[in-house]
């Protein structure tokens, strides 16, 4: 296997080929923010928030998908993408109705997360204020659409780890939002098999249990990468 | 966004003000969890207008400093927010029914006055129900509840529902000191 060496932040990189920027980065102790990146699904560069400057691009790269190539010089975090990762961060803030006050994810959101490390104490762009509803036909539990950053991690994480692929996304613009079945009722989908997955790596409080009420709410994604680790090494012992 | 602190004499009490909005007085009940260094706080500031400081029933000149709580949702709400922009210093944005509408805020998803009217007092009430009306007594609902700052400019905000009193004095600290506070990390600016 070959090895590409590169800079990132100033310092010196040896990886193997096809490791991404992110990979790289991480590897070196070097912080990029990320939202619908999780470590066990199929990254899809959606949410924007790990863009890096690498010179010569023309134009940010997600560090998510970008592959690690020789000699390439790398920023992570120059004031502009600090500005952009804050503007993303408002974005998705305002675009749903995020009250974190009375959320089944507060004190565990990442998102609310992300709200402090980019700095973000006020959105500069105006709520939307959208009407969405809540889908609360599955017995054990729900989805309130107010609260999806459409990340898509469990419509990846049903069809790649449990194969159901109960979960897709449906429409467009700002009528975009997660479906079940074909646009059917949670509840009404057979192919679920109320294994969780999705509500345990949800990184908001879209998906929760019925029971969780305020604060409540804990992702899991830990279970998910022991899950994907086990299978691909086939070693099942903890 | 933040502002530079606006020019003050150092040497004087730093004229303090509160208002509350459209918010649950949470804000307020942890601006008095500040406990002893409230008794600090009224020698260093003069508490010119506060709904659980003072008096006063109208909001004075030359204020230094306010602490905001709350959503802008009515008439009386925009009316006051006015004057207290116009006659305040450093208007703080206090709570995250002031930063996000929050809480009060959720009536927007119904989109619009009339709807949420009707709602509570048609949809919901036991056959006996009437839209309120009473000019100049009740105040009029604006369309939506907004964050101050989408209707007057803000000077600093201070996330948290409510802020836990350490975070409300790390920004009135400095601010009586005739410094400026730098509020990061998740002790002093994570909203919920």
């Amino acid at each position: 296997m070959s090895v590409h060496t590169l800079r990132i932040d100033g310092r010196d990189l040896a990886v193997p080929e096809g490791t991404t920027l992110l990979q790289a980065a991480r590897e070196a102790g070097i912080a990029i923010p990320t939202l619908c990146h999780l470590e066990g699904l199929s990254p899809v560069a959606a949410c924007r928030l790990c863009l890096v400057e690498v010179e010569g691009a023309g134009k940010l790269l997600p560090a998510c998908i970008t592959p690690a190539s020789e000699g390439m010089v790398v920023h992570t975090a120059t004031p502009r993408l600090q500005d952009i990762r804050r503007t993303v961060v408002e974005l998705l803030f305002t675009e749903g109705n995020h009250v974190c006050a009375i959320c089944v994810a507060n004190g565990h959101c990442e998102l609310q997360d992300l709200a402090v490390s980019t700095g973000m104490d006020h959105s500069r762009l105006p709520y939307r204020f959208p009407d969405r509803h809540v889908d609360l036909s599955h017995p054990f539990f729900g989805l309130d659409h107010n609260r999806c950053v459409l990340c898509t991690r469990c419509v990846r994480v049903c069809d790649e780890v449990e194969g159901a692929h109960v979960w897709d996304v449906g429409w467009r613009g700002e009528h975009c939002r997660i479906i079940a079945g074909l646009e059917e009722p949670w509840g009404a989908v057979d192919a679920c098999t109320d294994c969780g997955k999705c509500v345990e790596v949800c990184p908001t409080g879209a998906l929760f249990h019925k029971g969780d009420t305020t604060a409540e709410k804990q992702g899991e994604p830990a279970r998910l990468q022991a899950l994907v680790h086990a299978r691909r090494h086939q070693q099942w012992d903890p | 966004m933040t502002s530079s602190p606006p020019a003050r004499d150092s040497r004087a009490r730093v004229r303090l003000a509160t208002v509350w909005l459209a918010g649950c007085s949470g804000c307020h009940m942890s601006f008095l969890d500040l406990d002893e260094w409230l008794i600090e706080l009224a020698e260093r500031a003069e508490i010119v207008y506060s709904p659980v400081g003072s008096d006063r029933k109208t909001y004075p000149d030359n204020v230094d400093v306010c602490l905001v709580e709350g959503g802008v949702a009515n008439t009386d709400n925009l009316e006051l927010l006015r004057q207290v922009r116009a006659r305040t210093r450093v208007l703080i944005s206090f709570g995250d029914c002031a930063i996000t509408a929050n809480i009060p805020g959720m009536r927007n998803m119904l989109q619009g006055t009339d709807p949420v009217l009707r709602k509570a007092y048609l949809e919901l009430a036991d056959g006996s129900g009437q839209l309120p009306h009473a000019p100049g007594i009740v105040p009029e609902l604006l369309e939506r509840v907004l964050p101050v700052h989408e209707l007057v400019p803000v000077e600093l905000y201070l996330p948290g529902c409510p802020p836990s009193a350490t975070r409300i004095r790390a920004a009135l600290e400095p601010l009586l000191q005739g410094g400026w506070p730098e509020l990061s990390g998740a002790d002093l600016i994570r909203f919920g």
